[in-house]
């Protein structure tokens, strides 16, 4: 469920940087803690964010959680599926469910990124709190 | 994050053993969810859900002057109650606003069982301690009992094999006193899901035995076990009230829009002066359903503004897994509280349209 092709940050976002564009989502564990999503309040085609501006929210029956641009840069794609069918999130977070595409302005940002075993270890940090 | 110990229900370890995700509530490890919560909401209204409730309190009044205490504490006619009947009502403060609110049981006319909001149980017995007069005596006896609901289409189906009553001459909102699976208990056709349906009052030591059989003859009707989470959506559907949430001590039975249970011409209660001095005086707020028209989800305590400026907050607020609706209960000034007013809910900074409806939300057609 854990992807070495990914970068994760602690607020179970994923990123996946591929020439310059990265796609992003939310984490498997991230959607296994929410449980059924509804909705998916999706960023805006041309945004332009920083890392760790709120770029949407993901809601499930149970509770919100913001979405945190992971990576700054311009928002160039949503995935309008999401918006008929947002439990995509739930059966495949990492791939259809991924949210949107950003153009990278500060690549370098991906080095500060966690590593799929950082990530493992990070979750693993949270449960004991 | 819990410093203090939680209690558990005859119930908790079963939960935990079938995979039911416990959370903290009212002091318990409740289970909030087993699976989905959609699901299991689609189920009761489907089929039938099982819920443990036994963390609900159980507060007996008893004794010659039972009757009249409770009367004087509560704002429906307890009266008006035939041995064997349950209504809704109101512990009430002298504001007319809630201390709690419980569902009256009569046995007799000198034996009543009160079922409480158990966040709210120790400062109800107080309560109820503080104002006791004459020959009567209160006895908590929630930690004996256990609860279970059975609530959905199927539930007398699924009950019936298990007890020796005829629980088709049971009606709702009434009770009676029988055996499931030759366990004496109180069996009350109630709920808080807005389906048909019963809560079992059991002795704690038998309770998951009788969870397991419920769960076993109610498989072939599609029957399975439920958590917290589905419960607070069936309950938003139904328009019922959760304590803490659309009623406080700071509302008043009338301003929640429950006059139906405020019966002012019964005679003297706690309260009733100052809920006569409101109805004369006219309601300035009341608590309405409303439904949103932006696509968005209006939370619990999200700001609730008519004309951009913010009049309240969402006192329960989810979407709505059976109308597949975003709805909502908040307080709105009277004068934009009919069915039709349009108000705005902030959601993540942006004011989104909303508008009052007719409620409840949904009501069962059986």
């Amino acid at each position: 469920m854990i992807s070495d092709d990914f970068l994760y940050t602690k607020e179970h976002e994923w990123v996946r940087a591929e020439n310059g564009d990265a796609a992003i989502g939310i984490t498997h564990h991230a959607q296994e803690e929410l449980g059924d999503i509804i909705f998916v309040d999706p960023p805006k085609v041309g945004a332009v964010v920083r890392q760790g501006d709120p770029l949407g929210a993901v809601e499930s029956v149970k509770a919100v959680s913001d979405v945190y641009a992971p990576v700054s840069g311009e928002v160039i794609e949503i995935n309008e599926l999401l918006s008929e069918k947002p439990e995509l999130i739930n059966q495949d977070p990492s791939g259809q469910g991924w949210i949107a595409k950003i153009r990278l302005s500060h690549k370098e940002e991906l080095d500060g990124l966690l590593s799929a075993d950082e990530y493992e270890a990070w979750i693993n940090e949270e449960k004991k709190h | 994050m819990n410093s203090e110990i939680l209690k558990k229900t005859p119930l908790t370890e079963v939960h935990r053993a079938a995979g039911a995700k416990l959370v903290p509530f009212a002091g318990y490890e409740m289970p909030v969810v087993y699976k989905s919560p959609v699901e299991e909401h689609l189920t009761v209204r489907n089929h039938a859900g099982l819920f443990d409730v036994s963390h609900m309190g159980e507060v007996f009044i008893t004794g010659p002057d039972a009757l009249a205490l409770i009367q004087t504490l509560t704002c429906n006619n307890v009266e008006k109650l035939q041995d064997g009947q349950i209504h809704y009502s109101g512990l009430m403060y002298p504001e007319g606003t809630f201390v709690d609110d419980l569902l009256v049981h009569r046995f007799n006319a000198t034996k009543f069982m009160l079922c409480v909001n158990a966040s709210n149980r120790l400062k109800d017995v107080q309560w109820i301690m503080d104002h006791c007069r004459g020959q009567v005596r209160v006895e908590d006896l929630s930690d004996d009992y256990a609860q279970i609901a059975i609530q959905g289409p199927k539930a007398l189906a699924t009950l019936q094999p298990m007890v020796d009553v005829d629980l088709s001459a049971i009606r709702y909102y009434w009770f009676t006193q029988g055996h499931v699976d030759g366990v004496p208990a109180i069996i009350a056709r109630t709920g808080y899901t807005g389906e048909d349906g019963f809560e079992i009052y059991t002795p704690n030591d038998p309770a998951a035995r009788i969870w397991q059989k419920l769960l076993e003859t109610g498989a072939p009707h599609g029957v399975a076990a439920c958590g917290l989470a589905a419960r607070n959506t069936l309950r938003l559907e139904a328009k019922m009230a959760l304590y803490g949430n659309d009623i406080d001590q700071t509302t008043t039975v009338l301003e929640a829009d429950l006059e139906w249970i405020c019966k002012l011409k019964k005679g003297d209660f706690i309260g009733r002066e100052a809920l006569l001095k409101q109805k004369e005086a006219g309601l300035q707020r009341k608590l309405v359903g409303f439904e949103m028209m932006d696509r968005a989800i209006a939370r619990d305590h999200y700001p609730v503004a008519i004309d951009g400026r913010v009049v309240s907050h969402v006192s329960s607020g989810s979407f709505a897994p059976y109308l597949k609706k975003n709805i909502g209960l908040a307080y709105l000034p009277i004068s934009h509280a009919a069915v039709g007013s349009r108000l705005q809910v902030e959601v993540r900074g942006a004011l989104c349209e909303a508008r009052v409806v007719e409620t409840p939300f949904y009501k069962r057609n059986y």
